[in-house]
């Protein structure tokens, strides 16, 4: 990586005038006109501190401003703009055409997800398995506004908040082998989620999200290959969460055999 | 044309927006929501807020001293009354959000922790790291989904608001999988579409941040209030304008020149402090902050970089890698990854930024703007609590404070109001989709959207800057019509339905155009300096000063079709702070005794 602070200037000449050109192989797909998804190789020229979005913005922008792709906060956080360079799936955002070049960078949209024009995947299956695991709080024991908050000590906070960092990005679909084989696995993302509420000590829904959990959709479709934890850009570790969770279950299958209430608590 | 029938539609899916749909939900099951987002509501720029959301915390802290630091922070623009009303509120908002999973950092006993941020005489911020505005984004997204009668309409881009009877009673979108459109009716209208500052170059926000709710509410009648004041954060990364957060300096890091003096002891803002002391020197307020880096520019006493152009060093390596980590994750990284900086080892080049909008669609402390039915919350609004300059973590708070009122606001509006005239509205949005599909379809243009863009930004960058004069100003007036013109000449490369973001981005462009205007006649036509908009010019150099005489007034920018906006003035709300001098550090600390020996 080459620091934007370090970077010398070259005697009377201006550093922004040293641009290169880099090469990008984006693949188009127009479903109002193209019967399968094609490459596009644009010629961008760059300089060291211009990320691979701003390289696909650069091709909309004085190229073609057909490229569609989404995008928004530029800074890691909105989880907008991930897409397979050189067949990673990683947040463009973040991604810098200097690391590449002078090599030809490959763009794609992200592996897994049906195509709906260019870039941008069709999303709506993920925020149905987010919206299945029951993403809020059912509390365990409720509380009223006049009885302020709830007290959570460092050990009780540090269960859970390695788990709400999740910006939703969706990489680690792209990455899983089993959401590929099995589009209906409830996948890394929103098992992390879900684990995140189950952790949490103002929370006491486990039991009731342990169905999901131990269902035909749950972590039992998880091979343990561990991509989804690597390519994560948050460190969420989504593997982890999966993983603990079959654990999880299976205690619960076993433990049901003895107690009636079954073994989430 | 898809109809959809409900109760509310709100517009936005951010911070204000879900608040309002909780609000709405919880208040009455039976009424149908339509959360209508251009984004998927995680993505929304609430998402980047980093540092915190202000409500007195402490037992050493009070509503008055929270109210005193808004009012006096906003340059005595804010309306009083409502600041009054925000202040309370604010406490009971964040452990309401405590409640629904906020992960709030906390104390070692287990509290919810506050910090020190900007103009603050007590810290009050409540903070999730620095991912403050992440943390309340999904803890209210994923809330949300708990309510079934909240229909989310994600992905659709609305491009008219819908009248009838006098009052707002719906709005017409685009679905942007298909490109078809969809007539979406109901009561009340909220907007929550966030700010604008994306009509200037070097900014802190995401690309949606485009002022698309300011333009469907200014075109409608409704005023555009207090649009000259735009906050420059004073700490931004330079080119990309990505944001640093007040929390570092929160968090006691300092800001020095290129000679490594800590140069705002030179701007009213000392003595110098060791420690962060709350009003002094770094945690002084955003303006004033933004202004000093602008004099330490024209001192030649800032760094001159051959590519980030003039920076000041944010230093934070004396706070600890350790410290950082914990409490400054984001901006750790961020300097790490996007810098190649380890700021527990180097400090950082910051420069001002476009950070905030603090005016908006002009509505009452209900929320409520001047046309029956259409309110709006959020950035978007000017509720009046920001005034001339915004304090740093109020605007969090508003999301929610606000968002909950306009929800029950609308929700009264919901069982009172008979059913509205489809056949009316749909003739509008027929008229709408018209107008839209026309702008996508035709041919024989030469312009470009992003080289329109282009031009605004840089524009808006020289005529609307942390300093101002009348002939920049006038030269940015010129421009924004001229582009205006332009515009009508534009071309798009992109004619097809599905997902087509060249159509999408011309009809923000031409919102962006509608709301720049408003700022630069805004700014043009005040002859005073207060808060963010400060002037260098006048005859003896008279607008450099505060004008309570004249100015002690909101600007009100009227839509004329065709032309310049309209300016009009209007009085300020003041229940019990009069203006006084705005000072800080040791000055501030003088008045604050005098103040409290006067009450006595």
């Amino acid at each position: 990586m080459v620091p934007l602070v370090k970077r010398q200037t070259r005697k009377g000449k201006h550093p922004m005038s040293e641009q290169k050109i880099i090469e990008i192989e984006v693949l188009r797909y127009k479903p109002e006109s193209d019967q399968a998804p094609h490459s596009e190789v644009y010629k961008v020229p760059f300089t060291d501190d211009m990320s691979v979005l701003q390289g696909v913005q650069y091709i909309k922008d004085n190229f073609d401003g057909s490229l569609t792709f989404r995008w928004s906060c530029r800074m890691a956080i909105c989880g907008s703009c991930g897409m397979m360079i050189n067949g990673i799936p990683k947040l463009s955002c973040e991604s810098f055409l200097r690391d590449y070049y002078p090599n030809r960078i490959t763009v794609e949209a992200l592996a897994n997800f049906p195509i709906e024009k260019d870039l941008v995947v069709d999303l709506s299956g993920f925020i149905e398995k987010l919206e299945a695991i029951q993403p809020y709080i059912i509390p365990k024991e409720p509380r009223t506004l006049e009885q302020g908050e709830y007290i959570q000590t460092p050990e009780q906070f540090s269960q859970y908040i390695q788990f709400t960092s999740c910006i939703n990005c969706t990489l680690c679909y792209a990455a899983c082998p089993q959401v590929g084989l099995n589009p209906d696995f409830i996948g890394p993302a929103a098992m992390a989620l879900l684990h995140r509420y189950n952790m949490d000590s103002r929370d006491g829904g486990q039991a009731q999200r342990m169905e999901l959990v131990a269902s035909e959709e749950g972590v039992y479709n998880c091979s343990a290959v561990g991509y989804c934890s690597e390519v994560c850009p948050k460190h969420v570790d989504p593997g982890n969460a999966v993983n603990v969770n079959k654990i999880n279950a299976a205690k619960d299958y076993f433990l049901r055999f003895l107690s009636p209430k079954g073994g989430a608590q | 044309m898809e109809i959809y029938k409900a109760d509310v539609v709100i517009v936005g899916g951010g911070g204000a927006g879900l608040r309002a749909a909780i609000a709405v939900a919880e208040s009455d099951p039976s009424l149908k929501i339509a959360l209508v987002s251009k984004v998927y509501p995680m993505r929304s720029h609430t998402v980047a807020a980093e540092g915190g959301a202000a409500g007195v915390k402490r037992p050493d802290d009070s509503f008055d001293y929270h109210f005193h630091d808004t009012v006096g922070g906003g340059d005595w623009l804010c309306e009083q009354d409502v600041v009054e009303y925000f202040v309370k509120q604010a406490p009971v908002e964040l452990t309401q959000l405590e409640h629904w999973g906020c992960p709030w950092s906390r104390t070692a006993d287990g509290h919810v922790n506050v910090r020190p941020f900007g103009g603050m005489k007590i810290q009050r911020t409540w903070f999730a790291a620095d991912k403050s505005g992440f943390h309340i984004l999904h803890t209210l997204f994923q809330t949300s989904i708990k309510y079934p009668s909240i229909k989310r309409f994600d992905e659709y881009f609305v491009v008219d608001l819908l009248e009838d009877d006098g009052r707002c009673q719906g709005v017409v979108a685009i679905e942007m999988a298909t490109g078809e459109f969809t007539m979406i009716e109901g009561k009340s209208v909220i907007l929550a579409t966030g700010g604008a500052g994306r009509v200037f170059r070097e900014s802190t926000l995401g690309g949606i941040v485009t002022g698309d709710g300011m333009a469907l509410a200014f075109r409608h009648g409704v005023a555009l209030r207090d649009m000259e004041f735009v906050q420059y954060h004073p700490t931004c990364m330079p080119i990309t304008g990505l944001l640093f957060t007040e929390a570092c300096r929160g968090e006691g890091g300092y800001l020095v020149n290129k000679d490594g003096y800590r140069y705002l002891q030179d701007y009213g803002l000392g003595p110098l402090q060791d420690k962060p002391k709350n009003k002094y020197m770094e945690l002084g307020p955003r303006d004033r902050l933004s202004q000093a880096f602008w004099y330490e520019q024209q001192k030649g006493r800032t760094i001159e970089h051959p590519v980030m152009g003039s920076v000041v060093h944010l230093d934070l390596r004396h706070l600890g890698e350790a410290y950082l980590r914990e409490r400054l994750p984001l901006i750790y990284e961020m300097a790490e990854t996007f810098m190649g900086i380890d700021p527990a080892k180097e400090p950082i080049p910051v420069r001002a930024g476009v950070h905030y909008t603090m005016g908006g669609v002009c509505v009452a402390g209900n929320c409520e703007s001047s046309l029956p039915g259409l309110f709006a919350i959020g950035e978007c609004a000017s509720v009046g609590i920001h005034g001339a300059n915004r304090l740093g973590s109020n605007s969090l708070t508003e999301l929610l404070v606000f968002g909950k009122v306009a929800g029950d606001e609308a929700v009264k509006k919901a069982k009172t109001l008979p059913p509205g005239n489809s056949a009316s509205l749909l003739k509008q949005a027929q008229a709408a989709e018209q107008r839209v599909m026309a702008l996508k379809t035709k041919t024989g243009g030469t312009e470009r959207v992003a080289t329109i863009r282009k031009e605004m930004v840089k524009s808006m960058e020289d005529g609307c800057g942390i300093f101002r004069m009348e002939d920049t100003m006038q030269a940015n007036c010129d421009k924004l019509a001229e582009l205006r013109e332009r515009f009508k000449n534009i071309n798009l490369d992109d004619k097809t339905s599905v997902w087509n973001t060249d159509w999408l981005s011309a009809i923000e462009l031409d919102y962006q155009l509608d709301v720049a205007q408003a700022m630069a006649h805004s700014a043009i036509n005040r002859t005073e300096s207060r808060g963010a908009h400060q002037r260098l010019d006048g005859p003896d150099g008279a607008y450099k000063v505060r004008d309570d005489v004249n100015f002690l007034k909101h600007s009100d920018a009227f839509y004329v079709p065709g032309s310049a906006p309209r300016i009009t003035y209007g009085d300020v709300k003041i229940t019990k702070s009069p203006p006084e001098a705005r000072v800080y550090g040791a000055a501030g600390e003088k008045a604050d005794q005098e103040r409290k020996a006067s009450h006595v």
